[in-house]
């Protein structure tokens, strides 16, 4: 992995949150309390601020010092499920000691399974993991035949929108949308659009 | 956006400064980490910690005294505070008998809290309040969200912990108030969250929200503004709905403000819901109203009812000395 990948993916990611800011507040007033985009956008930013001591670090210490500060930044329910994703995949990517495909796909996987543990939650609750959790699960398959990152960051560009998009046609039963019942029909959950940006982003840089 | 600012990013320091000054006889301030402690830190009890996201003032920093918190974690508007914060008010305030902390329960403040508990290397135990009962379905939610409630919580454990009982009791203290209590609450507007600027839902003038959260989370329904006693009754028979109080009891009622709602309003509402109370047997035994769990400047207000029995009353008049409710001292 080239060292300054992933400075440039905390770059990428910080430009796509700033870009969808109208987009991301106004999926939060729909069924949210008001607050997902500041957090976002602050989490963001103290990550685009680390760009230089990231680019100095091995890439598990990378993620671990990600999750970390946004542990320590970020508080709301974003905060320690990030910080829960950064930091499985830093221990993943310590263990196999590389970052091949393969790797990387495992430590993605054992992320997803970090929010889904830490977040009490799972598929088809209008969260994020409605877009994490089939991302995952097609990242480990196509490592697991070989394909190309190309062909990967494809693939899973659009499981993530697919994803995303599905959430709108879901009743919430995790997070702050979940007092809503059925009125929260018909809304786009925003963490899963901005899980949905964020790996728009990062799956760009690859290609 | 109309309100009282300098620079959005320091609303909050600038706030927890103006309320340690003011209260300087009472509590202390650290900044980054944010936490506020009593002034004169506590010997030989439990040490009873609590926080959340900033907006609901008094909650909590305005409960740090004699009889009621040690300390408290101030996170972003509405935004859960972070672990190392509740790390570093551990310990501070740690006096040998374990850490008790009382959490609103909301995904955020619980995964941060829980973080937290597990970094810590002192005995913990954690209360969470779940006190609103507007959410009717509970299949589709994470559980009740704590509101106003919880300031009953904090005054009956804080009481007990001065004691001297040990973690367990005052756990169980806790959970105990918790599940004799039950909220709800109605917003006649939305609030602004400083940092977006704009109200968090749009709501017209000739509607309520039934049931809404604390942070201007949607609630049971969207309403036509009815005149007063309407809106009280349904709030008071969810409420009853909820409690299943049995004829004779003893309680507690607390209207509470949301910030936006001046006193007056509410002692309407307190007279309104303590007939209806007494109308399905329920005595009256004690009461606060005021804003004591605030949604920024949300107009609105929730009703609060706390089934009393010995042990709770004796803890809820017990001595109390913080800068938000005082007396016997």
């Amino acid at each position: 992995m080239n060292p300054s990948f992933i400075p440039n993916a905390a770059i990428a990611i910080q430009n796509t949150i700033l870009l969808h800011e109208s987009e991301l507040e106004s999926l939060d007033r729909a069924i949210g309390d008001g607050d997902h985009y500041i957090n976002m956008k602050r989490g963001a930013q103290v990550i685009a601020d680390l760009q230089q001591e990231l680019a100095t670090l091995p890439p598990d210490a990378a993620l671990n010092r990600i999750g970390m500060k946004l542990l320590s930044t970020v508080g709301g329910a974003s905060g320690p499920l990030f910080a829960s994703f950064f930091m499985a995949m830093a221990k993943v990517i310590k263990e196999k000691g590389d970052t091949s495909t393969s790797t990387v796909a495992v430590a993605f996987a054992a992320g997803v399974d970090s929010i889904r543990q830490r977040g009490k939650a799972d598929a088809g609750e209008k969260t994020m993991l409605d877009v994490l959790i089939p991302v995952a699960a097609q990242f480990t398959a196509m490592a697991a035949q070989n394909a190309s990152s190309e062909e990967i960051c494809t693939a899973l560009v659009l499981t993530a929108e697919q994803g995303m998009l599905a959430t709108k046609d879901l009743i919430a039963t995790k997070g702050r949308a979940a007092g809503l019942g059925e009125r929260a029909i018909g809304h786009i959950d925003p963490g899963a659009k901005s899980c949905q940006l964020m790996i728009e982003a990062v799956c760009k840089l690859i290609k | 956006m109309k309100k009282f600012i300098n620079k959005t990013d320091d609303i909050l320091a600038e706030s927890l400064s103006g309320f340690t000054l003011a209260h300087s006889d009472l509590v202390s301030l650290n900044l980054e980490p944010n936490y506020l402690t009593r002034r004169q830190k506590a010997s030989g009890k439990v040490a009873i910690i609590s926080g959340g996201g900033s907006g609901h003032e008094p909650l909590h920093a305005g409960y740090i005294g004699y009889g009621m918190l040690d300390a408290a974690c101030p996170g972003h508007v509405f935004t859960s505070p972070t672990p190392d914060q509740m790390l570093a008010a551990a310990e501070a305030v740690h006096a040998g008998k374990g850490i008790l902390f009382i959490v609103k329960n909301y995904a955020g403040d619980v995964m941060n809290f829980e973080m937290a508990a597990e970094m810590l290397p002192f005995e913990s135990a954690t209360v969470l309040t779940s006190d609103d009962c507007a959410v009717i379905n509970s299949t589709y939610t994470t559980g009740r969200r704590g509101v106003a409630g919880t300031v009953i919580v904090e005054k009956c454990v804080g009481s007990l912990a001065e004691t001297g009982a040990d973690l367990q009791a005052c756990k169980a203290l806790g959970d105990k108030v918790n599940g004799h209590t039950a909220s709800m609450g109605v917003a006649l507007t939305s609030c602004t969250v400083p940092a977006a600027g704009r109200p968090t839902f749009d709501i017209d003038d000739t509607e309520l929200e039934m049931g809404v959260g604390i942070h201007g989370e949607p609630g049971r329904r969207r309403e036509s503004m009815r005149e007063a006693d309407a809106i009280v009754n349904d709030v008071v028979h969810a409420i009853l709905e909820a409690l299943k109080p049995a004829a004779g009891s003893e309680a507690l009622l607390l209207i509470n403000g949301f910030g936006a709602t001046p006193l007056m309003e509410l002692y309407l509402i307190y007279n309104t819901a303590a007939r209806l109370f007494s109308e399905h047997g329920i005595k009256i035994a004690r009461s606060l109203v005021g804003n004591y769990t605030t949604a920024l400047d949300m107009a609105g207000a929730s009703v609060t009812l706390c089934l009393l029995d010995d042990e709770i009353k004796q803890h809820w008049d017990s001595p109390v000395h913080t800068p938000a409710l005082r007396w016997g001292v």
